[in-house]
């Protein structure tokens, strides 16, 4: 008799349930109920999306503070009033002030709106809430930029993350008759950069650390695909945010880029993805000849990163590290002779091996062409140096991202849109923190003109990033407006 | 479309007059519809009668020439491999031969080909991932006709499609033409026509970086077309079959109807349903524990062996490892308890606070302990087949899940064979071959046979096992229940359910 298996396990038949049809559900699902109860055949994939989001996981760990940084030690904690903690940057007093003085509401409304009175790209919005209790709440959504301050004010979530635009309001979709009448209609193509796909790599820090040497490889990654979406794609709206602790986030927010379904987000990532194969995967890009002119174009803005960025500050072929570029090279006898070479002189730097390869090469050991040198070196190039994107998060329709201009539990740091016109500037461990913003108002010495209230932010070194966001906002809503108009004079002339 | 009533012919009781076209449209004229090409997009919905069991086995012929193609995806066949296959399989169930044939049941042919389409179109619309697959299928059964369609019958077949390409004229040719060369991967100097068409409508080939891209628009080699004609196919496949879902409701079919299409989706849905719960009960293995793991596992296939092995050597393994893990897991019969204290025990160096927050909360949801709906709640998920494994994206840096016959390099496959084991070298050789021509589940299969192979013979010698015992393996839990019984022969019925104390080893 076969021992019985345990009820947990499952029944026979079920596979087919599960691979065919997940019924709607009207069930309840408030707390931290990542499936989506509406879609067809996404509880396969929202399992998946659950499993992802807690590895994440260093990134909201609400731990102390991991940023290597130097300023956090050496500057006086700001201690805003009534606040005794000086660490917790999820206090709930910090963060009431900080959604009641600091977060810029109106502008988050007018992005996700598309209109300045209220339209349904806003009111059958998803919102996610992480509550201070850790609990995730998900299915909200608000029919004004008030409202949903009202609830941030009184919930105070530790941070909140947007989803689709639904084809019903979420918050009804558990009165619905039918499922398929709950679907996600719109969304932002989103992009995730995050350092721990660049840990292999990285040699300064580890973990949920950063420091100004590893955050050259979000700048790269920033660089690379920004202009491939406006090149290429012919994306225009693009708001780049930094995450907060170690990575940024990018919303592509053209109609266009929203009204995508997943197999064209799919499209897209494949399009930018190009490291392949895991850590038993040995070399990670192996890319056809001649190079597609989006890989010519990324090798162009990379190589002057490689030269600085890997071989001088990443240092990655260090002592016996060196295995890994020989591993990389094509060539048997080429690799013997460097491999003698660098056994002969341990301390050798990376930037020196690096041309080892060529002079080596040109001394008679090659056995192979110039050309397959060439081509293995460039591969190499792109392989410590192209965009590590978090695909998964860009093929899916329904997948949440954190909101701009929350706080990062962690860092207390605001995630703050970047401007990419000065990327290389952009320092994340000069972000202020909300304990710092808060402290800023106190601090603001300037006076208010009879009647008119100057809002806290502008008090404070939120500012620019407010401003910067004000002015992409109102660039989207003025094409947006325009692409109205067009559709209605087409609409009119197709009448006639 | 309607079916005939054949009073010579079928059963009175079967006699249907199974027309809801003819009370849905107000002119119910039943028209035999002209083929005049061998290709059909299926817009047009067919509106002669068919008899009951024209309609049934119309859609049963088709049915089987899709399953066919669907299992040769399953086993990594190159479109090339695919067409040979199937060629013998589609001149038997399904027949289409070009106008050139001159063949006297071209319009029969097509009919059929119509007619069942149609028929399966309605039966695959009713959830989500019937209609993914149907839409699948039917683009690749497209695929492989347009490629061995004649070249001319094609050119008119597609000329009547009047899909809007606009040509590269000859100043842009010149303007981009190192860039369209490298796009596209042909040699400099040859010569080419283009056609100038907004992304969104070739995403496999942008998916591929196989076309060049400007603001928005890709630039489409003319020997792509069929990419073109192919996406246009499925776009308007997937429309239809989202109009259908929506409509299949209020079309009055006859009640005659709704069994064979019942039947239909169903036969359609259990080939790949290779996972079953008796994988999960085997003859004398006691009730598996945490702590029985890690010797349990040297009967677990090289995909979860390699997870196994990276989360002793890191005390942690990636969200998708996990996932992929912990539903094997379950399924050899670790109950939900048992997987918790497992997972805790190995993510040695991570906090208790840590766990139960963060990742506690998966494990107990892969088993169904929470959330999702009450239908799936005490269920949770099904382990993943071998198929699942070989068709999910790639593993990323950092990442081990998946099936390592995928996603290792040769040399480090061919180490972590030989470290478990293999150390033959001809087998070593087939295994490599079988790879590099991606028949990865070939190569798990003869891994299995090489390293069972004494026990193997013997239950075949002694005929106390069937052939069928013996099957080809698709799923990593009837890996692991035939190894445990293979190295387990002869030991009755020791440790007959939950009798702990005579658990091996
Ligand atoms: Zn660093």
């Amino acid at each position: 008799m076969p021992h019985s298996v345990t009820p947990d396990s499952t029944p026979q038949g079920e596979s087919q349930a599960s691979s065919v049809t997940m019924k709607a559900e009207t069930q309840d699902i408030d707390m931290a109920d990542a499936p989506d109860p509406a879609v067809e055949e996404k509880t396969k994939v929202n399992l998946e999306d659950l499993f992802d989001d807690e590895d994440s996981d260093g990134e909201f760990a609400s731990s102390a503070p991991q940023v290597k940084s130097e300023e956090e030690s050496s500057q006086p904690q700001p201690i805003p009033k009534n606040i005794a903690s000086k660490s917790a940057y999820s206090d709930p007093e910090v963060m009431r002030a900080f959604y009641q003085r600091l977060f810029p509401f109106r502008y988050l409304f007018q992005w996700l709106n598309h209109s300045p009175s209220p339209t349904n790209d806003f009111a059958h919005r998803e919102f996610a809430f992480t509550l201070p209790n850790d609990a995730y709440l998900r299915y909200q959504s608000f029919p004004t930029a008030d409202l949903l301050r009202k609830q941030c004010i009184q919930m105070l979530p530790s941070r909140f993350e947007i989803g689709p635009v639904y084809s019903t309001n979420p918050r009804d979709r558990k009165t619905l008759r039918k499922a398929s009448a709950f679907r996600p209609l719109t969304k932002e193509l989103v992009f995730d950069i995050d350092m721990t796909d660049y840990d292999d790599i990285r040699t300064c820090c580890t973990g949920a650390s950063i420091c100004h040497k590893c955050w050259a490889f979000i700048t790269m990654a920033i660089k690379v695909v920004d202009v491939a979406l406006r090149e290429d794609f012919g994306f225009k709206h693009i708001l780049w945010v930094y995450s907060g602790r170690r990575g940024a986030h990018a919303w592509v927010c053209d109609k266009r880029a929203r009204e995508m379904d997943d197999p064209k987000r799919r499209a897209i990532a494949g399009y930018l993805e190009l490291l392949k194969g895991g850590d038993q995967g040995g070399k990670k890009v192996n890319v056809r000849r001649p190079l597609h002119p989006h890989l010519d174009r990324s090798l162009n803005i990379l190589k002057e990163h490689f030269q600085t960025t890997i071989l001088y500050e990443q240092d990655p072929w260090s002592e016996e590290k060196a295995s890994h570029l020989l591993q990389l090279l094509p060539d048997q006898t080429l690799k013997a002779a460097l491999q003698k070479k660098w056994e002969s002189s341990p301390g050798r730097a990376s930037a020196s091996k690096w041309s080892d390869i060529d002079s080596v090469a040109k001394s008679g050991s090659l056995s192979k062409s110039t050309k397959d040198l060439l081509e293995a070196k460039q591969d190499i190039v792109l392989e410590y140096t192209y965009p590590r994107l978090d695909a998964e998060v860009s093929k899916k329709l329904n997948h949440l991202l954190k909101s701009p201009f929350v706080v990062h539990p962690g860092t207390g740091r605001v995630c703050v849109p970047i401007d990419t016109r000065t990327v290389e500037e952009f320092d994340p461990l000069a972000v202020p923190t909300v304990t710092q913003l808060l402290q800023q108002i106190d601090e603001w010495k300037g006076e208010e003109e009879e009647g008119k209230k100057i809002p806290d932010w502008e008090k404070t070194e939120l500012k620019p990033y407010v401003e910067f966001f004000r002015t992409f906002v109102n660039g989207l809503l003025k094409d947006e407006k325009s692409g109205i108009k067009r559709e209605r004079e087409d609409g009119d002339a197709m009448e006639f | 479309m309607a079916l005939r009533t054949e009073y010579s012919r079928v059963d009175p009781k079967r006699r249907a007059n199974l027309d809801y076209k003819k009370r849905q449209f107000a002119n119910p004229e039943f028209k035999q519809q002209e083929y005049a090409h061998r290709l059909n997009f299926y817009v047009l919905p067919p509106t002669a009668e068919i008899t009951l069991e024209e309609f049934e086995t119309w859609a049963i012929n088709r049915l089987k020439v899709l399953s066919e193609i669907e299992a040769c995806s399953f086993r990594n066949k190159s479109p090339e491999e695919t067409a040979e296959y199937m060629k013998s399989i589609v001149d038997k169930y399904l027949p289409l031969r070009s106008n050139s044939s001159r063949s006297q049941s071209l319009q029969d042919e097509r009919k059929r080909d119509h007619y069942s389409h149609f028929i399966l179109r309605l039966a695959f619309s009713a959830t989500e991932d019937l209609r993914r697959r149907y839409s699948r299928l039917e683009t690749a059964l497209f695929k492989l006709r347009f490629k061995d369609d004649d070249l001319l019958e094609r050119r008119d077949f597609v000329n009547t499609l009047n899909l809007e390409w606009e040509e590269v004229g000859a100043d842009e040719k010149r303007e981009f033409g190192a860039e369209l060369a490298a796009a596209s991967g042909m040699k400099k100097g040859e010569d080419q026509d283009w056609f100038k068409v907004d992304w969104e409508r070739v995403p496999e080939l942008v998916e591929q970086r196989r076309v060049l891209l400007k603001r928005g628009k890709a630039y489409v080699p003319q020997r792509e077309q069929m990419s073109l004609v192919v996406a246009e196919f499925t776009k308007r496949l997937d429309e239809a079959l989202e109009l259908t879902a929506r409509a299949r409701p209020r079309l009055d079919e006859d009640e005659r109807l709704e069994p064979i299409l019942a039947h239909l989706s169903q036969s359609f849905t259990a080939p790949d349903a290779a996972y079953s719960s008796s994988d999960a009960a085997i003859d004398g293995l006691s009730t598996p524990t945490a702590a029985s793991i890690d010797t349990l596992s040297k009967h677990f296939p090289l995909c979860m062996q390699s997870l196994h092995s990276n989360l002793r050597a890191n005390s942690h393994l990636k969200h998708f490892g996990r996932l992929q893990y912990t539903l094997f897991l379950k399924g050899i019969g670790l109950s939900l308890d048992e997987c918790i204290l497992f997972w805790r025990r190995s993510f040695k160096l991570m906090t208790d606070d840590k766990f139960n927050k963060e990742y506690k909360y998966n494990v107990r949801h892969s088993y169904g302990d929470v959330g999702g709906d009450a239908n799936r709640r005490g269920r949770g998920y099904t382990p993943y087949s071998c198929q699942k494994l070989l068709t999910e994206p790639l593993p990323g840096p950092g990442q081990q899940h998946g099936c390592p016959y995928r996603t290792f390099t040769q040399d480090n496959l061919l180490s972590l064979l030989q470290k478990g084991g293999i150390n033959d070298r001809d087998i070593l050789k087939s295994v490599k071959e079988d790879v590099q021509k991606q028949r990865y589940h070939v190569a798990c299969n003869r891994v299995f046979e090489a390293s069972h192979k004494r026990e193997i013979k013997k239950v075949k010698d002694d005929g106390s096992w069937s052939a069928a015992d013996l099957d080809t393996i698709v799923h990593p839990n009837t890996y692991f229940k035939r190894s445990w019984l293979l190295k387990h022969l002869g030991e009755g019925n020791v440790g007959i359910a939950n009798g702990g104390e005579k658990m091996e080893e």
